[in-house]
């Protein structure tokens, strides 16, 4: 089953004074995630990865499309018990204390009075937040406030977690740790949803990725696909496209722009390959052995030029 | 989405139960409550000054509200009551907190002179209101007309009443009549030409609609007064030259003695009684009839 | 009152009993009650009518304005600071959201009132050194005042779901003038004709009518009150402020948070 299913969901705002013109905040989306999948929602700020939680969330309403999650209308406030949502930059109501905090949002979110305390200082423990008692949260430092926000998607224990930027505006050590937090969610089977534009993140707690850009879909993919599809290859850059007929065995993905050439070769062929453009008189540019990383397919997605002119 | 919609359709109906239920529960509450709301707070803030002071700079604005509160109180009760204690402390309070407002002096007054019931029947008390309104602006000399209106028609103090016209006609910018005014008081004394001509000149400077309906019945009446005048005198000289009381009016007309049917100011035709009187048909429409009325 | 609602709700309360503005609301309201005696000593023989007036208009505006003052920032701070993010992605309906703030604000009041009515009281014990039965009946003057706080708590929330608070605590305090005055505007319908008529009656009504809630110049008179000028005011308080919300709510339920 798909836990969440995104189908056509956009969303247009109105611009200007007359509010006649529409810009489209988020182009018609079509998305699902699995049961136990962390999903990484990918794009550089206002790509639209913001707009996409507030609509699931129901903070927006959508301009057309719906959505799915654990197979009901994703506004159906039954589902809403078993989500947990953390927005971007979290600001709490900074005259409670944290314990009073989860407290509150556990009773918006139903959890039954017997327990409940004993859950909020446990979740409190998890979160590495065990030793700050009555404190008010406008004594908190940011990285703490990440953490209660992190507490408060998790207190009634659902079984999907949204979460915005979790790592925006912290230290790497702050970061380190809400790594770490949402690893320990993941090897207890949550489903994740996390938007960020930190890639390195993306990379190292994804199973997959969706790469949104100027409000459109451009890409999904399996992280340790792109990895190993990219591992092993190498760049390769020369002027002379008459000579492309002569390597098309070898070249992978040609890019023709003009007489210049770029294309990728199994790093084991680069040497014949290099030697055919030879004989063929290929004035050669560049070669570059590729590391296959996210940041490589993230490029390539959220590019809007043509392949670069060298 | 569908518990939305339920929310939104049970949401709007409630907003139009309430609402419809709110304006009969407040009907309910000013019924409860009787309708002199207005006098408690005139009589809880008998001062001007002190709600100046509270208006906090807004004092001509809370003066037109007061103004509109003492037209609002004359026109609930002229005609049909006798009581109008309110009225005064109303117009106090309103020429307190604003000075210059030259309506509440004028129309004001007529309204305080007035007897019962088409006014308070408090001539001094409009005679003081109007001294106070020269004193704030004793530039304006349509003031000094009021004065020696009130003094003339309800106090009969022609004297006053000359040297109220005489003081308006010096100060800059008053119409010529206002010395002819002044000069019929000094002569004439109470006359049925003056009283036209003073009731003219309320009719004119005012824009209340009662006070207008009260003046528009004056002249009439007077008019009415003159035009009885005229024709007991024709009927007298017809009984001097056929020896006999006319009739109808076709035998004066015959005589010589009217152009046509003499009609009131209303556009009715008078009443010719057997005994020679003559008279109106509808008593109701000339309230002030026969003060002028030669016996 | 569902366990989503009274969370709201008291968080609302606490929010408001945490603001320190508050308190230096009330501590301004118990100053002037406690210096009302001193009023008196200038206007001699009237040491009762003038503490009854100045303590009963305080608690009526001084709630009022503490209302407007919480109210416009109830749920255009909560967007501000994306705090509704957390809450509407709960189990959390709209309507909700919007009536557990109303009965925040409101209990925050009354509380308020209560805390002011016992100063008040206090006051008037220290300078008639004993209470009576008149005294008793100044406390309609305060049930009032209640009743006004549940109007300008509707109002204000009504504007606060949909405009940002600067201009909220314009419409909601304009209204509490014109509120103040509604008489004058329901006479001057009365008087008016046409279109005109038409409109101020419409107006007269549409407005939160405070006319009818001030009861102190009576009070302080002690002159009679009738039993049904309590039950109507009741009512019409109560109503109107249903349908004031129903409003917000109607707002609120379709609108897309920034």
């Amino acid at each position: 089953m798909h836990v969440i299913e995104i189908q056509g969901l956009s969303k247009d705002y109105p611009v200007g004074f007359w509010k006649k013109q529409l810009r489209p905040a988020l182009k018609p989306l079509d998305l699902a995630v699995e049961q136990g999948e962390t999903f990484g929602f990918l794009g550089p700020n206002g790509a639209g990865k913001t707009t996409t939680l507030k609509l699931l969330m129901g903070i927006i309403f959508p301009s057309s499309g719906s959505a799915r999650i654990l197979g009901k209308d994703f506004h159906d406030p039954e589902i809403k018990r078993r989500i947990g949502f953390l927005p971007e930059q979290p600001y709490f109501y900074d005259y409670l204390s944290a314990p009073e905090l989860l407290d509150y949002y556990a009773q918006l979110s139903g959890v039954p009075q017997t327990g409940r305390k004993q859950r909020i200082s446990e979740m409190l423990d998890r979160v590495g937040l065990g030793d700050v008692g009555n404190k008010q949260l406008r004594k908190f430092s940011k990285g703490m406030l990440q953490r209660v926000g992190i507490a408060q998607a998790i207190i009634h224990d659902p079984e999907v977690i949204f979460l915005d930027e979790p790592m925006s505006g912290l230290d790497p050590l702050g970061r380190h740790e809400i790594r770490e937090l949402i690893q320990s969610l993941k090897d207890v089977g949550k489903t994740i949803f996390f938007s960020t534009h930190i890639l390195s993140d993306a990379e190292a707690l994804c199973d997959r990725v969706a790469v949104i850009h100027k409000g459109e879909l451009r890409g999904v993919g399996v992280v340790n696909d792109l990895r190993s599809s990219a591992a092993g290859k190498t760049e390769v850059i020369w002027e002379g496209a008459s000579a492309l007929g002569s390597v098309s065995n070898y070249a992978l993905e040609p890019h023709v722009t003009g007489d210049t050439v770029r294309a990728t070769v199994s790093t084991e062929l680069l040497d014949t390959m290099l030697e055919r453009l030879r004989q063929q008189h290929a004035r050669l540019i560049s070669v570059t052995p590729l590391h296959g990383t996210l940041e490589q397919y993230f490029l390539s997605r959220t590019s809007d030029q043509e392949p670069v002119r060298v | 989405m569908r518990s939305k919609k339920t929310v939104l359709i049970v949401a709007a109906g409630a907003l139009a139960v309430c609402f419809a239920g709110s304006i009969f529960a407040l009907d309910g509450a000013t019924a409860a409550r009787g309708g002199e709301s207005t006098l408690e707070e005139v009589l809880y803030l008998p001062s001007g000054k002190a709600l100046q002071r509270l208006s906090l700079g807004y004092s001509s604005l809370l003066a037109d509200i007061y103004w509109t509160r003492a037209v609002q109180y004359f026109g609930s009760r002229v005609q049909r009551s006798t009581r109008y204690e309110l009225l005064d402390p109303l117009l106090e309070i309103t020429t307190d907190l604003d000075p210059h407002l030259i309506v509440a002096y004028q129309d004001g007054s007529i309204f305080l002179s007035q007897q019962p019931t088409w006014g308070a029947g408090e001539p001094d008390k409009a005679v003081a209101l109007l001294e106070k309104g020269i004193r704030n602006n004793p530039e304006y000399w349509r003031l000094y007309f009021t004065l020696g209106f009130v003094h003339y028609v309800d106090r009969h103090d022609y004297k006053a009443a000359e040297q109220a016209f005489r003081k308006g006609s010096e100060v800059p910018g008053a119409l010529p009549w206002m010395r002819v005014m002044a000069a019929r008081m000094a002569e004439k004394g109470a006359d049925l030409g003056t009283a036209v001509a003073l009731w003219q000149g309320v009719y004119n400077n005012t824009n209340d609609k009662e006070l207008k309906q009260t003046a528009t019945m004056h002249l009439d009446s007077l008019r009415a007064d003159a035009d009885m005048n005229e024709l007991d005198r024709r009927i007298q000289l017809y009984r001097q030259k056929t020896g006999a009381l006319p009739a109808r009016w076709s035998d004066l007309i015959r005589a010589g003695l009217l152009p046509g049917i003499p009609l009131d100011p209303t556009g009715v035709p008078y009443k010719l009684e057997a005994n020679g009187q003559v008279n109106i048909q509808d008593p109701s429409k000339f309230k002030f009839l026969g003060e002028f009325r030669n016996k | 009152m569902n366990s989503r609602l009274s969370a709201i709700t008291l968080n609302t309360f606490r929010e408001a009993v945490r603001d320190r503005v508050l308190y230096n609301l009330i501590i301004f309201v118990l100053l002037l009650v406690a210096s009302a005696p001193l009023f008196g000593q200038i206007s001699i023989g009237l040491e009762r009518l003038i503490l009854v007036n100045v303590g009963l208009s305080s608690i009526s505006v001084f709630g009022i304005l503490i209302g407007i003052f919480i109210g416009i920032g109830l749920v255009s701070k909560e967007i501000e600071k994306k705090t509704l993010y957390t809450i509407l992605s709960r189990p959390v309906r709209r309507w909700e959201f919007i009536v557990g703030k109303y009965f925040g604000l409101v209990l925050t009041l009354v509380v308020n009132a209560i805390l002011m009515s016992v100063g008040f009281y206090v006051a008037l014990l220290i300078s008639e050194h004993k209470l009576t039965g008149a005294d008793g009946h100044l406390l309609i003057a305060i049930y009032f005042a209640v009743l006004e706080f549940l109007m300008i708590t509707a109002v204000t929330l009504l504007f606060s779901s949909f405009s940002t608070p600067i201009f909220s605590a314009i419409f909601a305090f304009a209204l509490f003038v014109i509120g103040t005055f509604a008489t004058d505007l329901r006479n001057f319908a009365a008087a008016a004709h046409g279109m005109t008529k038409w409109f101020a009656t419409a107006a007269a009504y549409a407005v939160p009518n405070f006319a009818s809630l001030n009861v102190i110049g009576q009070v302080a008179h002690d002159q009679p009150l009738g039993g049904s000028l309590i039950v109507m005011n009741t009512l019409y308080a109560l109503l109107y402020s249903a349908a004031v919300t129903a409003g917000a709510v109607l707002i609120f339920e379709r609108r897309n948070l920034k």
